[in-house]
């Protein structure tokens, strides 16, 4: 047997059996069976992907004797890619879920969490090896599905079932456009391999249809806004290991589809279909860290985040469309290299980062930042993990997010060459609108990590809190490994993802030519940049300061108050909280947040010079979601009390209505041969 | 290879110990200005010195953050000066980091520095970090279209390069496209390195505050590290602005005749921005907070036409 098959059933038997075990074993030997269930999975298909990547092999494994048209996978290197991002977030997730469900023990369903967890993984894997239109659908739904449910295990707080019927209204309206544009691409036969996909010749105006189509399914799994509403609902309630993995890897599947379909199966189009997916991405990038700057909720921000980032990854993937069809293959690589390296870059940072929140919430059973503080002394390796995940994902040299929104950033200067001046000063807005991202979630995680772990604790949970056990500790510290690893070595990074591409929907077979320091030969752009030499070149000089400070300047140090203008004693209310924090960007961008306050004041019935109390109350709501969202729910709400109607809840009705319906069945079966 | 290496590590060195003497210029041209008679301009060496030989105060609420950030913020800045093309240009460090590089690491100085202001716990630091990454943000898209507009130039988002293709054709230094994004990389400087009319390096009036509220906690020789590093990013834009727009003296071989030159040349960008700057301050008045964006948006709009110009004028 080949060894990639061997790997695929590795991973596919050991995901089965950590689910059943979630549903036999109880007690601490179960959570340990499905996290190594998991974490063996995790690896194998990480092995897998690492396998097909490096030697270029390709899996291919039919069972067209399974009902319908068979099961049908096949790894590429686009594959192979994104089995190598399920397998690094689920593996990290597998062994923080192991200490982090312990204290659901008795609380929630550890089966549902278990087996459920297994089970997306699984999915996960099956479907990027997906060949036809039916396995492809039906693991995507396996997916949706139990991301519902693990989604739901936290069943009793505040606003978990709203968030999950939210997701699973939008994820299957998303699986509505899905079938629908399959449907289109192959003709109405759903027993249609990917190959005969490819092959298939439409009109233009179909290919539209599909890829519309596409865009709005795929869309809404990525968490493009304004299909975004159900993210930052259903990520933050989520148990925070499912929290990792929903925006680290599962939101990267609309990305996986949407390179699927437009790229390999349509073989790319005209450059609008760039430019919708560029401007889609500008937008949610902006707009995620926008609304993330206003949360002062550590999960729902991180949420907002993953809005933002699907957005560079958007960028990056449709200037690689744009310049595909404009003519230019080696931008267009850059530009899909940019967006998976930011893929897998973002799978770790944020992975990283949802895993700190977790440990957070374990230990102060708060995700509200102004009730948080002075972690950074409590649990000291959960600050310095979540600093560089936040360093990380504020694109800070030299760690991975860096290296990927370079990468962006330079395929959005390669705009200049277009000979179309509109999309030459678009790319141009979109390097504005990127920078401004990027400035901003500096901001942003300044505010997050600032807050939730500097200074003083601002509740008496936080003063309490203690560091989390070992297992969390792992996971966390696996994915900082990564940040770091895949930040300083883009010369060994780029070349793999460029051989990822190779072939897909026209682009060169051969990999571009990266060497060794990153430069790239695409004809008129060049740049040139090692984040190892800065790295090492930023510890050597911060090194070097420090041995001659020592040498020269004086060594003396005294512990003393904070300065507080005279007053003796410092307490956390002095503190700058994090809607002060983030206030001047408030006030700045005032016309979009459009924030509602409300103050009332309870004077002192002698005189209003004395105070007696103060309320004061400002919120900001994502304004447009409600202009969007509203009247479609209404409508939706007014044709269901209509098709209610139908619904008389008399036998005899019922009885009535499945004979017309046979009946017209057979008409139509009988009309139609 | 050898003397290249050597050279960037000079300019680097010559950076660092130029900076605070340009600060130094500044202020005593600014109190010429104003009918002072003001200190000399190696005044900056002598605090520097000073605060170097004082003890430090150290909050209790303070972490290990506030004690690494003074050396990233001095060790980044001072890579940065490594990268950027002081005296000679092209340098073998072209390769390790372009204008990007540099303007992220700049960032990443302002990212410690926010932090550690918040660390200690009190409103200033809080209010003065908040400030400080308000501004530092609403400065990136300014940044990135300038660098957008000479990249677009030069092909290539090297500094060398940059310099190189801009001495190779005269002509486009006078382009509108060059001339508006330098307007554009003048304000941005401006803010980024918290001059007037974004913030008053003079003054340590504590609500008008930006830079000085968020560093309030710092003493000794970590605040001598904090004000040399940002007397260093000072010249370091000084230095991508006088370089890369206008880059004749800079040594395109290394010989010492070359490289004297280069160092004529320097010494006159610098006194040109350095009297600019102080003409600038000695004229306007310090924005209100949040008439500050709206100056760094017209910055935007200037990026904004020279990439737009360079596009509609080939």
């Amino acid at each position: 047997m080949a060894p990639e098959l061997l790997l695929l059933a590795l991973s596919v038997a050991s995901y089965a059996v950590g689910a059943l075990a979630a549903l036999i074993v109880r007690g601490m030997v179960g959570r340990a069976l499905v996290a190594v269930g998991a974490l063996v999975g995790s690896l194998a298909t990480l092995a897998l992907g690492a396998w097909c990547l490096a030697t270029g092999a390709t899996l291919a494994f039919a069972a067209p004797w399974l009902p319908l048209t068979g099961l049908a996978l096949r790894a590429d290197g686009l594959s192979a890619f994104f089995l190598v991002v399920v397998g690094l977030g689920g593996a990290a997730a597998s062994v923080y879920g192991f200490g982090y469900s312990a204290h659901y023990d008795g609380r929630y369903s550890l089966r549902l969490l278990g087996a459920m967890f297994n089970v997306l993984l699984l999915s996960l894997a099956i479907q990027v090896l997906a060949d036809n239109a039916l396995t492809f659908l039906v693991t995507w739904e396996a997916m949706s599905l139990s991301a519902y449910l693990l989604v739901l295990v936290e069943h009793d707080q505040h606003g978990t079932v709203r968030a999950a019927n939210w997701y699973l209204a939008v994820t299957h309206a998303g699986f509505a456009a899905l079938v629908a544009a399959f449907l289109v691409l192959a003709g109405g036969d759903m027993t249609g391999s990917f190959a005969a996909m490819r092959s298939a010749t439409l009109p233009p105006a179909t290919r539209n249809v599909v890829f519309l189509l596409a865009l709005v399914g795929f869309g809404t799994k990525a968490g493009v806004i304004p299909l975004h509403v159900w993210l930052p609902m259903a990520h933050p309630v989520a148990p925070s290991h499912v929290s990792a993995l929903l925006s680290g890897v599962v939101i990267k599947m609309g990305v996986y589809g949407l390179m699927r379909v437009a790229l390999d199966l349509l073989g790319g189009g005209p450059p609008w279909w760039g430019g919708v997916v560029l401007g889609l991405g500008a937008v949610s990038a902006l707009l995620g860290v926008l609304y993330a700057l206003m949360e002062h909720d550590l999960k729902r921000l991180l949420a907002y985040h993953s809005v933002e980032n699907v957005g560079i990854i958007l960028l990056g993937v449709g200037a690689g469309l744009m310049f595909q069809s404009y003519g230019l293959p080696g931008l267009a690589t850059l530009g899909f290299i940019a967006g998976l390296y930011h893929t897998l870059n973002h799978a770790c940072f944020k992975g990283l980062l949802f895993l700190g929140a977790g440990s957070v919430l374990y230990a102060t059973h708060t995700r509200n930042m102004e009730q948080l503080g002075g972690l950074i002394s409590r649990m000291p390796r959960t600050a310095a993990c979540f600093l560089v995940g936040a360093a990380a994902i504020s694109a800070l040299p030299p760690l991975n997010g860096f290296a990927s929104e370079w990468l962006v950033f330079q395929t959005l200067m390669g705009g200049a060459l277009v000979p179309h001046p509109e999309a030459a000063i678009g790319m141009a807005i979109a390097v504005a609108m990127l920078a401004l991202t990027s400035g901003l979630a500096v901001a942003c995680f300044v505010k997050a990590f600032g807050i939730t772990f500097l200074a003083l604790p601002r509740s008496a949970e936080a003063e309490r809190a203690r560091e989390v056990p070992a297992s969390m500790q792992v996971g966390m510290l696996v994915l900082v490994g990564m940040c770091v690893a895949l930040g300083l070595t883009p010369f060994l990074v780029v070349p793999v993802l460029s051989r990822a591409l190779a072939g897909l929907g026209g682009l060169p077979l051969t990999p571009i030519g990266f060497s060794l320091r990153l430069p790239f030969s695409v004809s008129g752009v060049t740049g040139e940049m090692s984040p190892l030499l800065v790295g090492v070149g930023v510890l050597l000089l911060g090194t070097l300061t420090a041995v001659v400070l020592r040498g020269v300047a004086d060594r003396r140090l005294r512990i003393g108050d904070t300065w507080g203008c005279g007053r003796v004693g410092q307490t956390p209310r002095m503190e700058y909280t994090a809607t002060a924090f983030a206030e001047p960007l408030r006030r700045v961008f005032a016309e979009l947040y459009r924030p509602t306050e409300d103050l009332s004041i309870d004077f002192h019935p002698k005189s209003k010079y004395f105070v007696r109390s103060i309320a004061y109350r400002s919120e900001v709501e994502p304004w447009f979601e409600r202009l969007l969202y509203t009247p479609l729910l209404s409508a939706l709400r007014g044709a269901a009390v209509r098709v209610r109607q139908v619904q008389a809840g008399s036998l005899h009705l019922y009885l009535a209505y499945m004979t017309i319906a046979l009946l017209a069945l057979l008409v139509v079966a009988r009309w139609s041969r | 290879m050898t003397a290249a290496f050597v050279m960037a590590a000079a300019q680097g060195l010559l950076a660092l110990f130029l900076a605070p003497g340009v600060v130094g210029l500044i202020r005593w041209l600014k109190a010429r200005l104003q009918n002072r008679r003001g200190a000399p301009a190696w005044q900056p060496y002598r605090e520097l010195r000073k605060l170097f030989q004082k003890e430090i105060v150290v909050s209790r609420n303070a972490s290990w953050l506030f004690h690494l950030a003074p050396f990233v913020v001095f060790a980044s800045t001072l890579m940065v000066a490594v990268l950027v093309p002081v005296l000679a240009a092209p340098l073998p460090v072209d390769r390790i980091g372009d204008l990007l590089v540099v303007v992220y690491l700049l960032l990443l100085g302002t990212f410690f520095l926010a932090l550690a202001g918040l660390d200690p716990g009190s409103a200033f630091g809080g209010m003065g970090a908040s400030r400080e990454v308000t501004v530092a943000a609403l400065a990136e898209p300014t940044l990135a279209l300038a660098i957008f507009a000479l990249a677009r130039g030069a092909g290539s988002t090297n500094l060398g390069e940059i310099a190189a293709r801009t001495m190779a054709d005269p002509l486009s230094a006078v382009s509108p496209g060059h001339l508006l994004a330098f307007a554009a990389l003048f304000i941005v400087m401006l803010a980024e390195t918290g001059r007037l009319p974004v913030d008053n390096p003079a003054t340590h009036l504590e609500l008008t505050m930006i830079h000085e509220a968020m560093i309030l906690e710092y003493s000794g020789r970590y605040l001598a590290l904090i004000e040399w590093a940002s007397a260093l990013k000072l010249l370091v834009f000084f230095v991508l602005l006088g370089n890369l727009f206008v880059p004749w003296g800079l040594a395109t071989a290394l010989t010492p005749g070359a490289v004297a030159t280069a160092a004529g040349a320097l010494a006159l960008k610098l006194g040109v921005l350095a009297v600019a700057v102080a003409v600038l301050e000695t004229r306007v008045a310090k924005l209100r907070l949040f008439r500050v964006p709206e100056l760094l948006s017209a910055s935007f709009v200037l990026a904004l036409l020279a990439v737009t110009s360079s596009f509609l004028l080939r």
